[in-house]
């Protein structure tokens, strides 16, 4: 008698959890209105991503609509959300049924590059609009360019060309890369390696973790034995959080070795607490203390956002959406339903001018053009309150931020 | 350099103590489960949340009450142990007479719910929560620099797998218990309370996950993902060692725990799923596990 359920048991068990991941997307709404845009946030809303992207992209794209406020202008302006569970699969099959089914007409936000190379093959097809903000691969405006995307607050260009150059030209001339194995982590690390090599560096290993990770005090002490000065972190969210921690406890800091974090989020920050992130470096878009519009942003943000700051993540997704939203103007409501590719052209024909970003533009390989900055994390003495974590080094000019047009081989570019 | 093949040996000894932590947290973990398992014919899959509530109990009490880690280790497997025989009093208790696949969805159900509420009041990032003063610094192995912490968590966890055996197989509660799941009519008429010694060993159960929780909350962040990144490998390692085998579940753990570290070492990116391959084998060789009792 006990024999039988108990084999039974293991075979469900076993059935269960590989179905385990099987989460069905959230349904987006349904019927079309001709004077109706509608904006998809496709975003991670129960991962390690959430924080940095999430909820508080889905506020920024709201908060982009009130702002512009399209009543005024004779049209309406719905947004939805989604979770995407970082899989490229449910990102695609939702942002099909979204263009399908939903009249959704624009698709922003989406982290994970994986899920924005898939996402970014549907757009084209469907002649929609995709405006990435936190998805950070280059081949996005790369091999993979396409007329209906942009890509709007950075890419793995543009964090080590702030972060990999400082740390070289302040002698960690020797590094080994901890990174994420997934689209994302290999470009990152690919950008970075060149930044290190160009600037007279040298890479002594690497290893690639899986993704999302837990535990990386293995690869940190492969990172040690390498005796290499910087550990190069090409990871993100909770898995750069726990890199960091995790080095701390091993005393990887105390030794001599520095951590480059090339991807860091002030949430991130917040969640190691300055105690453990004081003095890492990093490169960002987007900084809510840096000038008086980013802090009248962020008084309007914080409130509605679980009292988290504005990523620079989140700080795209409104720019994005303000811009897009002036392109669809710029063409007619009518016209930007049924032509996406001729509203990125139109995006692109305008200047962006956003309080956060300030001005810019959008080059032809769909790569928005901004400074970044280059900042310190405070040690703890310095904090003057909740917060208050970041003092600048330095602002990297746009013309440094970027890779150059000619260098990405984008198939729209060349023509 | 050279990294990963011909790895000198005194960093492949590094390797072996962090996989013998992480095999300290796959033994608790999997215990847990088996001892659910065994005692309850029920397959929790609450695991990994309660896991993560026993952090998050952790964190509250030294946030909101000023408690530090030693009471945290000491009170938070009690709440969340409480909440576990709420759970099983109002819902789990209603299903034994069906099919396990009922308490199976019941638990998944129950776990992607608390996940859910703890991630929208919480967030994703995770909280910080610092080791405790005693732990602090690090001890000089000659071939590796073990964190005080981590050995703790190797010497706390071996105790409480020991004991946990122990009490179950050596001792005459242990008796009732394994009586009581075989015939339980029959525990019953000799007056033994037996509904509430499975309530009771539920909540034991969950308590052991939520010890473990409390463990891991100053190595990882906070966060309401720690568990279920973590149950699925534990599942697997309790289907290795053989479904309800508590010595089984302890040695597969730590076991696992060193070949994972292993793996790390010489193919990174498989080191997630070697424990699943190993599952599968297994499977084919010895259904029953590598301790179950075919």
């Amino acid at each position: 008698m006990p024999k039988t359920p108990l084999r039974l048991a293991r075979r469900t068990l076993i059935g269960s959890a590989a179905a385990l991941p099987l989460v069905t997307p959230l349904r987006g709404p349904r019927a079309q209105a001709a004077t109706t845009i509608r904006i998809g946030v496709l975003t991670d809303l129960s991962s390690l991503y959430t924080d940095l992207s999430g909820s508080g992209s889905v506020l920024g794209a709201r908060m982009a609509v009130e702002d512009f406020n399209p009543a005024a202008k004779g049209f309406n302006v719905e947004i939805v959300s989604a979770d995407h569970q970082n899989r490229a699969d449910v990102g695609s099959t939702t942002a099909r049924a979204w263009y399908d089914r939903d009249g959704v007409d624009a698709i922003v936000d989406v982290p994970n590059s994986s899920v924005v190379l898939a996402v970014n093959q549907i757009t084209r097809e469907k002649n929609k609009v995709m405006i990435v903000s936190s998805g950070a691969t280059t081949d996005l405006t790369g091999p993979q360019c396409s007329p209906n995307s942009v890509h709007w607050t950075y890419d793995t260009f543009s964090q080590p060309a702030g972060t990999a150059r400082a740390m070289v030209a302040g002698g960690g001339d020797t590094w080994f890369f901890i990174t994420a194995d997934y689209a994302f982590g290999h470009s990152l690390e690919a950008n970075t390696e060149r930044f290190v090599l160009a600037s007279g560096g040298r890479v002594l290993g690497k290893v690639r973790h899986p993704f999302p990770g837990t535990d990386f005090s293995s690869f940190l002490l492969q990172a040690q034995s390498s005796r290499a000065k910087v550990i190069g972190l090409c990871n993100a969210g909770g898995d750069f959080i726990n890199s960091v921690k995790q080095a701390g406890e091993f005393g990887i800091t105390r030794r001599g070795q520095k951590l480059a974090g090339m991807l860091v989020f002030i949430t991130d920050v917040h969640g190691l607490g300055l105690e453990t992130a004081q003095g890492l470096t990093l490169t960002t878009a987007f900084y809510h203390d840096r000038t008086d519009a980013c802090r009248a942003f962020t008084e309007r943000f914080h409130p509605r956002n679980r009292g988290i700051r504005p990523t620079m993540a989140h700080a795209g997704v409104y720019g994005g959406v303000l811009h897009y939203l002036k392109a669809v103007e710029a063409v007619g409501v009518a016209a930007a339903k049924a032509d996406g590719a001729a509203v990125v052209a139109a995006m692109k024909r305008l200047p962006t001018d956003d309080p956060l970003f300030g001005q810019g533009e959008i080059r032809p390989d769909g790569r928005k053009i901004h400074p970044m900055y280059l900042y310190e994390v405070k040690a703890p003495a310095e904090s003057r309150g909740p917060w208050d974590y970041l003092k600048l080094v330095r602002e990297i000019p746009a013309a440094d931020a970027w890779r150059p047009l000619a260098d990405g081989n984008c198939p729209l570019v060349r023509t | 350099m050279d990294t990963i093949l011909g790895i000198p040996a005194v960093a492949l000894y590094g390797q072996l103590v962090l996989g013998l932590i992480n095999g300290s947290f796959y033994a608790l973990l999997s215990l847990g489960l088996a001892v659910i398992f065994g005692m309850m014919n029920v397959i929790n899959f609450t695991h990994g949340a309660q896991f993560m509530m026993g952090a998050f109990v952790a964190w509250m009490l030294l946030a909101w009450a000023g408690l530090g880690y030693w009471w945290a280790l000491f009170l938070a497997p009690l709440i969340v142990g409480a909440t576990g025989v709420v759970i099983e009093r109002l819902m789990i208790a209603r299903l034994y007479r069906l099919d396990h696949l009922y308490g199976l969805l019941l638990t998944f159900g129950l776990a992607l719910i608390i996940e859910g509420v703890f991630r929208n009041a919480f967030g994703s990032s995770g909280l910080p929560y610092r080791i405790p003063a005693e732990l602090r610094g690090a001890t000089d192995l000659g071939f590796m620099f073990l964190p005080n912490y981590r050995a703790w968590v190797i010497v706390a966890s071996v105790v409480v797998c020991l004991a946990t055996w122990f009490v179950i197989e050596r001792t005459k509660l242990g008796a009732y218990l394994r009586a009581a799941t075989e015939r339980p009519e029959l525990v019953q008429a000799f007056g033994v309370n037996v509904p509430r010694m499975i309530t009771l060993t539920y909540g034991f159960g969950v308590a052991l996950a939520a010890f473990a929780g409390v463990l891991a909350a100053p190595i990882y962040s906070v966060n309401p993902n720690m568990g279920s990144s973590l149950i699925i490998v534990v599942f697997a390692v309790v289907v290795i060692g053989g479904m309800g085998s508590i010595a089984g579940s302890i040695v597969t753990g730590f076991g696992l725990g060193l070949i994972e570290g292993l793996t790390k070492v010489f193919w990174p990116e498989a080191s997630n799923t070697v424990i699943f391959v190993i599952m599968a084998i297994v499977l084919l060789l010895r259904p029953a596990g590598l301790f179950g009792r075919a």
